[in-house]
Parts: structure tokens; sequence; C-alpha cells
């Protein structure tokens, strides 16, 4: 009898949902016989279950543990969620990186419970710090737990597959009116660093804010980003890995390539779509198609790494 | 109650009177302890600049779902305010004070002190 009424009142749905589920299952049987790994088992799409060659790493960013409001009531669950489709990836990762904003208050059970579902994944992680990591009063929890071994306010560089990291800062130290800031000290590290390097040596570099202007009216961007970049030039491929405004976006210039990836926290207006960036609320059926991952693949003799962007659902 | 009401207003319209022909400054001078506020909503300081007076305590209450601070170089800072937190600021001396948010420093705003 409901049922029938069901029928009676929206007529389309029913129908509609049986064809997205047929879409569905279609996608998973195509992707079973061309990757040979089911969809539900895979975190993205044919292109990671196919096996990658060389380095494949995670990119997760501003995951707000702490964070409760009406964009997302339960950051720490989509965190979770995001780390269970990191677990089900086929192929290991070699390691994962986050971009900041562990933590929404940088409270001390904040960073336990992101650690506590992180840790899941079983996976290195290296950590730059979002300007929501440097709010406890003492400004100590982020450099205790995730700097130790860094240099200033947290800024390293490590090496893997022959693929150069460096993991910068540009949360702190910053002046009014401007945008996000590296500050001398961590130039000239960064300069010093990059000496000696063989040209064709692949970079990765990533921090919070996007190291290219955005969308300035709402701070995205980092002031002496250029300069950063500047010490970049001679590299024949370099990726600019950020997060900070919870979205995806993608930018080529010459050798660089720009990429911020989703929250697994909130979704963030375009740039200026809303009259702040502040947390967007949306339908709570569309918000896990706005959080998710990235993946990184690198294929030695590619210009250019492969990144793949998954949202937790959809 | 009508003849008291109207006696108080008349009086009021007296004391007003008085605070115009003596000047502004006289009418602050009678309030000991001035207060006024300023919101932060959708990453802005409102108003962005105000004016007030020598022993004013101006207070900031942040309305967003974001933590903000409100920070003037060597001058004041505020602890993190998290949703529906407040900071309050009593000017004992005369100057403009620019101040911004320290985690998002395209907010800016000010306040003269006169």
């Amino acid at each position: 009898m409901s049922d029938h009424d069901h029928h009676e009142d929206k007529p389309g749905v029913s129908r509609r949902k049986v064809l997205e589920c047929m879409t569905w299952a279609g996608t998973g049987v195509l992707w079973t016989i061309s990757g040979g790994v089911p969809r539900s088992l895979g975190l993205v799409d044919s292109a990671l279950a196919a096996e990658p060659a060389g380095l494949t790493f995670l990119q997760i960013s501003d995951s707000h543990v702490g964070f409760d409001k009406p964009a997302n009531p339960n950051a720490l669950g989509t965190l979770e969620e995001a780390i269970n489709r990191v677990k089900a990836i086929p192929v290991k990762p070699s390691f994962m990186i986050h971009t900041g904003d562990i933590s929404h208050l940088s409270k001390a059970a904040e960073f336990d419970d992101a650690d506590r579902i992180i840790s899941q994944a079983k996976l290195d992680v290296h950590y730059v710090p979002g300007e929501h990591d440097f709010l406890d009063e003492e400004v100590k929890f982020y450099k205790e737990r995730y700097g130790k071994g860094a240099k200033g306010a947290g800024w390293y560089s490590f090496d893997a597959n022959g693929v150069h990291f460096i993991g910068l800062v540009n949360v702190v130290d910053l002046k009014a009116g401007g945008l996000g800031n590296l500050g001398a000290e961590q130039l000239a590290w960064l300069e010093d660093d990059l000496k000696g390097k063989s040209t064709s040596t692949p970079i990765v570099v990533f921090a919070h804010i996007p190291l290219w202007t955005v969308y300035p009216q709402w701070g995205w961007g980092t002031e002496d980003g250029a300069r950063a970049l500047d010490y970049l030039k001679g590299f024949g491929s370099v990726t600019v890995l950020n997060g900070h405004i919870h979205q995806v976006m993608q930018k080529v210039e010459g050798n660089v390539t720009f990429h911020t990836a989703r929250s697994t926290a909130f979704p963030q207006p375009a740039p200026g779509t809303a009259p702040s960036p502040g947390p967007m609320k949306v339908e709570d059926s569309k918000l896990r198609t706005l959080l998710g991952v990235a993946s990184i693949n690198f294929k030695p003799g590619d210009q250019r790494l492969a990144i793949i962007d998954t949202p937790l659902q959809g | 109650m009508m003849s008291v009401t109207l006696r108080s207003l008349g009086r009021l319209a007296i004391a007003a009177a008085i605070s115009l022909c003596l000047g502004g400054a006289h009418a602050y001078a009678e309030d000991a302890n001035p207060t006024t506020n300023v919101t932060i909503d959708n990453f802005t300081f409102a108003p962005a600049e105000l004016t007030v007076k020598v022993g004013t305590t101006v207070t900031w209450t942040n309305h967003d779902d974001i933590p903000h601070t409100v920070v003037s170089a060597g001058k004041f800072r505020s602890k993190t305010l998290d949703t529906d937190n407040s900071f309050s600021f009593t000017f004992t001396a005369a100057g403009d004070y620019k101040y911004f948010c320290s985690l998002h420093p395209h907010m800016t705003g000010m306040i003269k002190v006169e």
C-alpha cells in the first residue's frame, strides 16, 4: 500500500535509482575485467587498479578533527571513511602526505583522535602544518608530535624512489593584509636544499596554503610563494601539492603542476561564489562527493605525476 | 504614570541639550566605562573601522564556524576565538590601532581612539 503510494507520488525516483544501480554494477564489472580488481576494493579507477609502476603515494588534507558544525557534524567520521578507502587500495602506496589542518583547534584530544584514525592506514605519514594546527596556547603540540627533526616551524625534505620531496610551512608569522608566508629563513633553507640537485630530479613540494595565488581576496595564496618557485625553475618536473581551500584545483605552468586536494572534513565554496570562504553546508547526500583523498603516481621517465582525486562517494 | 514619563522625557531632553551645548566630549565623560562591539561574520570585522573615546572597552565576537583571532602588533592579541567566543580590550591611550586575524590575515580592521 505505502509502496504503491510512493510510486504514485514520485514515479521517477525508483526508476532512476534502478538505473543508477545498473550503471554502478556495470562499471564494477567492467573494471573487474580491465583492472583485474573489483571496484569495491579499489580506491579509485582503472588507472590505479592497473598496478602502477614506480612510486605511488597518497595525499590527504584538512581533516579538521574536532570540527562539529552544520557543514559536517562528524569530521572524525569522514576522516575514518577516507582512511578506510586508503586501507582498501589494492596496491599499497609507499606513504601518505597530510597537507595540514589535522585538527580544528589544536587540542591534544583532537590530535590524539586524528592519530588514532590515520595510523590505521599503516602507512608512513609526512605532515606539514595548517594554521589550525598552531592554535594551542604554547604552540607546541604540532612540533612535539609531527615536527621532530624538522627545521623552523616544521619544514624538511626527503627522497623516495628518486623523487625529492619538500614539505614547507606557510602558515606562521602571517602579516596583516597578506597571504600565506614562507619567510626568509625557510626560503634560504630551500635554496640550500636544492643546491647541487640534478635538474632531472623530479620535485614534489607540499604545503598547506596554495603556493600560487588562487584568490587573494580570500587569502588563498602565498605572499612569497613566487620566490620558492624561482628556485624550482630549472627543474624538469615540479609538482606542488596543497590543501587549505577544501576543493580540487589544478594548474599547469611550464614544468610546474599545481594541485590542491579535497578536505576530509567539509567543502569550501569556489572562489568568489559565496560571501566568505567559510565551511559550505551542502545537502547531507552530497557531502561525501565533495570530500576525499588524492593518489599520486610517479612513473620514472614521465614528466608529470599522475594525480587522481577520489571523492568519498560518487 | 503619564506625567512621570513626560517629566523624565523632559529631563532627558534637557540633558541632551546640555550635552549638545558642551560638546560630545562631555557626553562620553559621563559614561565612565563605555563599551562597544565588533562582530566577526563571513571572515569580516564589522564595523571594519570604529572610532571610540579613551577608556572604551571593545568586545569582538566571532560568529563564524571557523576560529579567528584579533591581533594588533605590540598592542593586544586575543586567544583563538572559536564560534561565539569573545575578546575584550580597553583602550587607555589615544591612537590608531590597526588589527587583523593572524589566521586569515586578509581580515583587517582599525579602532581609532580619540
